[in-house]
């Protein structure tokens, strides 16, 4: 296992995602409210690019015509047959237990701890002052 | 299941089954008239009303498939006569009760109050005629579909006598039958106990599919396959399982074999569009296995018993289908009345079992047989 | 129900998913090519259908003149999100990315084209339609079939009009960039109909199978029993239609009045197809004095005239019963086809989630096309 520094904390927005490649695979990582989830760019139906998907709300509805809004920003939905998956852990709304995208943890780490090693950044330039994003894989 | 005295000629393996689809006929619409209340009596008879025949276009009574040759009567549509239908099927598989549904162009009318007096008068007639005279029937309640407020009064004048057990719809009418202008109808139903009967046919409000009107009988009749898929995919998104969370629906007559093609279809469109219709938690076919029951004539068979077991494992629920003969329509000969190849314990589920859990009224103490 | 999650071991020197060599070279039998704007098909109608264009404009038999009914769940009426062109413009309308996407990432042997563009089809000015389907037949030659001629084009006309479609299908035999006649699905009437054989037998004489894509109003409800509210409903609906499309061509006799009719269905899956078999032989038999001109039972009629094409491929709840189904039909009357740039799209090296026997693969991927539209 080893830390990949894929990002500058600072780079992605709430509600955004940014697609990094750790390892050949690509991730999106995603901001969701202050918190940073990862999750693989591949949507387990047929291949898509799942990242690249809406992000979206969790409509549900107790009973016809009720509808409600929950969860903002917490779902992806796949640019290809909308299947909607929940950022946080990949689990799929339509087959939560048999249907995952899977997730990988992202951890905010300061640059200061970071420079003391060991890890991997490929794209990103480590300095002591910011903090960074990061997969271990 | 067999009767254990074993002493009729006729012991058979359907012996105390429950025949979830029968069809008493109207002889004519005279018959109908003291069944009528002073008011329609009046404007049926001014209007000559009693001369006309209201047959349904969805059933010609004297195409072979509605009549089988050795049912049919001396005088009369096939189905009209108690003794034909206690002699051809009743003493002869001798089934514990029978479920009469009455196909009769009350259901198409487009006067909603003609039709909710008809469909009254055909609830009477029923009654009197049929239920009255032999303790092993029992009756669907004909309502008239397009009306959901006159449905309901209807429903509520009959359900007090148990030996009704469900309410009946055509499987194609104005508005598809998930629409919350029917609504009533199902919490009416769901509040007594009563599934809903969607029997094959159309009041003809639009063509058989989106493609127009065909030329030809079998076209309608195979056409009615796709009928109730419709009816079905509205009832499932529109939501009404999970506003009537015991509701049951029992298609009458559909073919039965189109189904899971039809859900693999549902279930793949839902797991992309389900935010469209975000009440649908569930799978559509877990929906439809927990509130679905489809009878089993006609029985749209495979050519062989392999793809027969196939087809029942894609099912994938044995608890879904009802043994029906369709009396007196034609889909099989002799005593044949159930597809080859069915287990022992699966014959038990559909002739008795399934039955007994869809129709809760089946099950009425006060109803116990007498005879 | 037991579903593979992809996600493999990407090659070592590319990020690209590289398709395996048994998906290559396909012949995709749909493929929406689209307009890049409001005026492409102007340089090829006529002044005078040209002003009617810019005026009264098309009027199809639905409420909505400019967009569908049933709104679909992602932008451009459910089109696939990464197939927007970054250049501008709708999905499909992109020929460079057509071919990024799919043309050349899987190196596709042919490409069928089905546009559902322009109205002309289903147009209830019978003129003006016809003008349109002949400005759509010329587009997909200079737009599509030309500068890429992978891409096969399919004639459009308004059935509606017999005298200019059957005009239509004859001013184009033998030119083979165009590989089929599209007819729209849902007409005034059924297709069976006699009103329509003519036009049928145009397509037979000049050897053009018809190819029947889904989806189009037909003015009459998409069910028996009305119009559904949702896409939930008018999606599975296509299949539905597919099935009494079936039922009335069979038993209309247009098998034994045109015995060279080749027919593909297109867009509506399959699996819906062994039960329909099933039901209409059983209810042939006791309904036979009703259609005398039937010599045959109706499933071989099916098999001898009738092709299916994949998308949107069922999901059967146990994969295994895909294999079942493909028995069934006749792993020899099934083609592949991709739908893109739709967003139900699929995808070949992922869309049967059971391994197919070899013959059947090569069967369905290719050469039950080839055999079909007599290509090399």
């Amino acid at each position: 296992m080893t830390r990949h520094v894929v990002a500058k904390a600072e780079e992605i927005q709430a509600g955004t995602c940014k697609i990094v490649t750790v390892k050949g695979r690509e991730i999106g990582i995603f901001k969701v409210g202050d918190d940073f989830y990862g999750l693989i760019n591949r949507c387990p139906h047929q291949g898509a690019p799942l990242c690249r998907g809406e992000i979206v709300s969790r409509l549900v509805a107790p009973t016809p015509g009720d509808y409600r809004l929950t969860r903002p920003g917490e779902m992806i939905r796949c640019p290809w047959h909308c299947w909607e998956y929940d950022i946080r852990t990949g689990q799929s709304l339509c087959d939560p237990n048999s249907v995952h995208a899977r997730a990988f943890d992202v951890a905010v780490e300061p640059g200061k701890t970071l420079v003391e090693g060991p890890f991997v950044a490929e794209s990103v330039q480590v300095t002591v002052e910011e903090s960074y994003l990061v997969v271990t894989m | 299941m067999a009767d254990p005295s074993g002493d009729s000629p006729t012991d058979h393996h359907l012996t105390g089954a429950i025949d979830c689809d029968v069809h008493p006929a109207v002889p004519t619409t005279r018959a109908l008239l003291p069944y009528f209340d002073d008011y329609w009596r009046e404007h049926v008879l001014r209007r000559g009303l009693e001369r006309e025949n209201f047959e349904p276009s969805s059933y010609p009574v004297n195409a072979p498939i509605n009549g089988r040759p050795d049912w049919h009567l001396p005088s009369g549509p096939p189905g009209s006569s108690l003794q034909a239908l206690q002699s051809h099927l009743l003493d002869r598989l001798r089934p514990s009760r029978a479920i009469c549904n009455v196909i009769h162009g009350a259901q198409v009318m487009l006067s909603e109050d003609l039709s909710a007096a008809f469909c009254r008068a055909l609830n009477n007639w029923i009654k009197a005629e049929w239920l009255d005279r032999d303790p092993r029937l029992r009756a669907s309640i004909v309502v008239p579909p397009h009306s959901a407020e006159l449905a309901v009064e209807e429903i509520e004048r009959i359900a007090p006598d148990h030996r009704f057990v469900q309410v009946q719809l055509l499987a194609m009418a104005e508005l598809p039958l998930g629409r919350r202008q029917n609504w009533p109808i199902y919490k009416a139903a769901e509040a007594h106990g009563l599934p809903i009967g969607i029997h094959a046919g159309s009041s003809f409000r639009h063509p058989p599919s989106a493609l127009g009107w065909p030329s030809y009988y079998l076209e309608d009749y195979v056409s009615q396959a796709q009928g109730f898929q419709a009816a079905l995919n509205s009832l499932v998104s529109e939501g009404v399982f999970v506003k009537f969370p015991d509701l049951k629906v029992v298609l009458i007559e559909s073919g039965v074999t189109w189904l899971p093609a039809s859900l693999w279809r549902l279930d793949k469109t839902w797991r992309g569009v389900r935010a469209e219709v975000p009440w649908l938690e569930q799978q559509p076919t877990e929906t439809v296995r927990k509130h679905v029951r489809l009878t089993m004539q006609p029985f749209d068979a495979p050519p062989t018993e392999k793809q027969l077991q196939t087809l029942l494992e894609q099912l994938g629920s044995d608890r879904m289908l009802l043994f029906s003969s369709d009396y007196p329509h034609w889909h099989f000969d002799g005593d044949d009345a159930l597809p080859s190849g069915l287990s022992a314990e699966l014959i038990q589920k559909i002739c008795v079992d399934n039955p007994l859990e869809t129709y809760p009224r089946l099950k009425d103490p006060a109803l116990k047989e007498t005879t | 129900m037991n579903m593979t999650v992809l996600d493999r071991k990407p090659d070592q020197s590319s990020q690209n998913d590289t398709p395996a060599q048994s998906h290559m070279g396909f012949i995709d039998c749909d493929v929406h090519p689209y307009v890049k704007g409001p005026n492409d098909f102007d340089p090829f109608l006529s002044k005078r259908w040209l002003e009617h264009k810019q005026t009264i404009g098309g009027r199809p038999r639905q409420g909505l003149a400019k967009t569908s009914m049933y709104p679909r769940m992602s932008p451009g009426a459910g089109m696939r999100m990464d197939s927007w062109p970054k250049t501008g413009g709708h999905p499909g309308s992109d020929l460079p990315l057509m071919q990024e996407q799919l043309l050349d990432l899987f190196d596709v042997a042919y490409g069928l084209l089905a546009p559902l563009v322009g109205g002309g089809p289903g147009e209830r000015n019978v003129e003006f339609g016809a003008a349109m389907a002949t400005a759509a037949n010329e587009w997909q030659l200079a737009h599509w079939c030309d500068p890429d001629p992978r891409l096969l084009g399919a004639i459009q006309v308004n059935i509606e009009h017999t005298e200019a479609a059957i005009a239509e299908i004859e001013k184009r035999a033998g030119d083979r960039r165009f590989a089929q006649v599209n007819v729209p699905p849902r007409g005034l009437e059924p297709l069976g109909r006699r009103r329509y054989w003519p036009i049928l037998e145009a397509c037979a004489a000049n050897n053009f199978p018809v190819s029947l894509h889904l989806g189009g109003t037909s003015g009459h409800a998409s069910t028996g029993g009305g119009w559904p509210s949702f896409y939930h409903e008018e999606h599975p609906s296509y299949v539905q239609t597919m099935q009494t499309l079936v039922t009335s061509l069979v038993c209309e006799g247009v098998f034994e009045q045109i015995p060279n009719l080749k027919i593909v269905l297109v867009e509506g899956g399959f699996a819906w197809l062994p039960a329909l078999c099933w039901r209409l032989d059983k209810h042939w038999k006791r309904l036979k004095a009703e259609v005398p001109h039937l010599k045959r039972s109706p499933s071989e009629y099916v098999h001898d005239h009738i092709w299916v094409t994949t998308q949107p491929i069922e999901e059967p709840e146990r994969p295994q019963d895909m294999l079942a189904t493909l028995e069934w039909i006749g792993p020899d009357r099934v083609m592949f086809s991709t739908d893109y740039p739709h967003w139900d799209q699929d995808d070949p090296r992922y869309a049967f989630k059971i391994p197919l026997p070899d013959d059947w693969k090569r069967k369905i991927y290719r050469d039950n096309a080839k055999a079909l539209y007599n290509l090399d």
